[in-house]
């Protein structure tokens, strides 16, 4: 191994449609020597024993067995953004490869999407504004109305980083904040927000005018807002989701917006992403449907960025990593 | 001796796409005798002594001097929303007729409406549902991205009761909050969100990188926004405007966006309402316009027209008259 050579950074690819941002290049290439999967494929023997890092972007390079094993001197995994379902972090943990997301950096952009979302559906803004520049001009804006935001009731499901986020946004809305977490907050964070537990997930989606979805992707919150769910729902609430499109059943989503179960939903995530193009929630007005927008940002894409070098850089130092995570 | 006649007031119409709306007209029958322009104009020499206020919903009906001379016991018009430069002040005055308007029921809604502005324009919200629904999109580039609002400079012109609430929830987001107005506000207020006087407007439009617009129009704020407060701005920045389509210089702005001066513009309101088909404004990517939404919901439209209802009886009754708007 040469003395002063960079550490090996295996990426999925530079540019393209799910690549490394090239604005972000340079800074990587301070710290690391960047290998991209087609130069890794293209010289395994040699490129192989180089790579002590691995960063994800948009969930890529997919890391399996047959990569894990191909990679002896892997050290650390960092992913961009804090989903971690397309991670199988128990057979990472096993090769003795350490984990980290990036909650610090994803959070508040994700918070500011969520409300974005909401105000967009509250107050029809996709709508209006299809109807402010059609081509017809006989519409008046005295018949087009949406709902109150202000005074409104928030129900958070998820209150982790990124729900406390929406609750302090929320709260300068004047809105009442109720929450359903798998744990309760402690009572000053509570009261910082006004936010109320709800210790089951029934009592908050029967009295909240907004449903914000905030959850990671597990085996317990795959389609947790069902037919069930929505049906307990007002008729006059929405739905947003930020989260996962698995964490709700879609074809139940659809009946629900169809038939008035629901008055409105708005979907930054969804399963699959994008939607086949004959897809019944492309088609309803009542649906606003966004590109996972979360942490599309400039600046939040670059602390991502910043945030996975410090945490690969620590776990090559055998320092302790800011954002690890453990595979329980 | 007569019977207690419920007073007469006029309105443009009601139903459609114009009128007041249906439900809202139930409750008022069940004050007034409300009476259509149509109605009217098929009888006016009886309904014009009548006729002692008019309910004036949406800017409808014109009121000018002809309608005035007509309606010689008219003492009130209640007029929806908190805009009045639609209705000649000073003509209403010389005929002794009294005006309201609805100040403070829209600011919530408004200032919702200008935070939502902002979210969708800076997230290019718009154009991602464009992408997410149309039949040609195969993916999502990693490469499509907007600016962030958390942590962003808010430059507010205009800190009256809708700008100030704009302040309280930019201040959730972690903005930097400039602001421009007549008066500075007292500490506590510029404390409570963090907000910083800028006497001149030019520093707000140096240092912002979202730019509301929320005066009220007069014949000081006409323009207010031209070709040189334009280039004062930064080219990374937004437009948004909640007040008046006349508060900007339409043109100037429309130049600025094609030159890249700024980077996009929110509007809720234009001049006129709405912008003629084909103008430059309606094929921008970087510009979203929304039909004059501000106080749309159907709870704000509600206490809108109960607080013209009071007022109106107030105005009969020869009360002190709410929200009554003074020369």
């Amino acid at each position: 191994m040469g003395g002063g050579e960079l550490p090996g950074l295996l990426v999925n690819e530079i540019g393209g449609i799910h690549g490394i941002l090239h604005g972000h290049v340079a800074f990587l290439k301070k710290h690391f020597y960047l290998i991209t999967m087609k130069e890794f494929l293209e010289n395994k023997k040699h490129m192989s024993e180089k790579v002590q890092a691995i960063y994800l972007w948009w969930h890529k390079p997919v890391v399996d067995q047959e990569l894990l094993q191909s990679l002896p001197n892997l050290k650390v995994i960092a992913n961009s953004g804090v989903g971690m379902d397309h991670l199988d972090l128990k057979l990472i943990a096993s090769f003795g490869v350490k984990m980290a997301n990036a909650p610090r950096a994803v959070s508040s952009s994700t918070a500011d999407t969520g409300m974005a979302l909401l105000l967009a559906s509250a107050r029809r803004l996709v709508e209006g504004y299809h109807l402010a520049i059609s081509s017809d001009t006989d519409y008046c804006e005295a018949d087009f109305l949406g709902v109150e935001v202000t005074g409104a009731t928030l129900g958070i499901i998820g209150m982790g980083r990124i729900g406390y986020k929406i609750a302090l946004r929320a709260k300068a809305f004047e809105m009442n904040i109720l929450y359903h977490n798998r744990t309760h907050r402690k009572e000053q964070e509570e009261q910082a927000v006004g936010a109320t537990f709800c210790e089951t997930i029934e009592n908050l989606l029967q009295q909240s005018d907004f449903v914000m979805v905030v959850v990671s992707l597990t085996p317990q919150t795959h389609k947790l807002i069902g037919k069930r769910e929505m049906e307990l729902m007002k008729p006059t609430a929405t739905l947003i989701n930020i989260s996962r499109g698995a964490v709700i059943d879609e074809e139940a989503l659809v009946t629900a917006l169809q038939t008035g179960v629901i008055r409105a939903a708005a979907l930054d995530v969804t399963y699959p992403e994008p939607l086949p193009r004959d897809h019944a929630l492309l088609k309803l007005k009542n649906v606003i449907i966004t590109p996972h927008l979360c942490i599309k940002t400039d600046k939040t894409t670059y602390m991502i960025t910043k945030e996975a070098v410090e945490n690969i850089l620590a776990a090559l130092n055998g320092l302790p990593m800011p954002s690890e995570v453990l595979p329980n | 001796m007569e019977s207690q006649e419920l007073p007469y007031v006029l309105t443009d119409c009601i139903g459609g796409r114009h009128g007041v709306y249906e439900d809202h007209a139930e409750f008022l029958k069940k004050h007034f005798s409300l009476i259509t322009m149509k109605e009217y104009l098929e009888n006016k020499k009886l309904l014009g002594e009548k006729i002692r206020a008019i309910y004036a919903w949406y800017h409808k009906p014109v009121i000018d001097e002809e309608l005035l001379r007509s309606l010689p016991n008219l003492k009130i018009v209640a007029s929806s929303g908190v805009g009045i430069d639609h209705l000649d002040l000073n003509l209403l005055s010389r005929y002794g007729v009294k005006v309201s308007n609805t100040p403070f029921i829209v600011s919530n809604d408004t200032a919702d409406l200008g935070m939502a502005l902002m979210l969708a324009s800076s997230r290019r919200l718009v154009e991602g549902y464009e992408m997410a629904v149309s039949p040609d999109t195969e993916y999502f580039p990693a490469d499509w991205l907007g600016a962030e609002v958390s942590g962003a400079t808010l430059g507010i012109v205009g800190m009256g009761t809708i700008g100030y609430k704009v302040a309280n929830r930019a201040k959730a987001f972690e903005m930097k909050i400039l602001y421009h107005n007549r008066n500075q506000r007292n500490k506590e207020e510029e404390s409570a969100v963090g907000a910083i006087y800028c006497k001149k407007i030019d520093d707000l439009l140096q240092q912002s990188d979202f730019v509301l617009l929320s005066v009220n129009l007069t014949p000081q704020t006409h323009k207010l926004i031209g070709k040189r407060q334009l280039q004062l701005m930064k080219p990374t920045a937004t437009l948004i405007n909640i007040s008046r389509g006349l508060v900007v210089d339409q043109d100037a702005l429309v130049e600025a966006l094609q030159n890249h001066v700024i980077k996009a513009a929110a509007l809720d309101v234009t001049y006129p309402e709405p912008l003629p088909r084909g103008h430059p404004l309606l094929k921008m990517k970087n510009v979203i316009i929304t039909p004059h939404i501000g106080s749309a919901t159907k709870k704000t439209r509600r206490l809108m027209m109960e607080n013209m209802m009071e007022s109106i009886q107030a105005g009969l009754t020869g009360l002190p008259i709410p929200n009554e708007v003074l020369l």
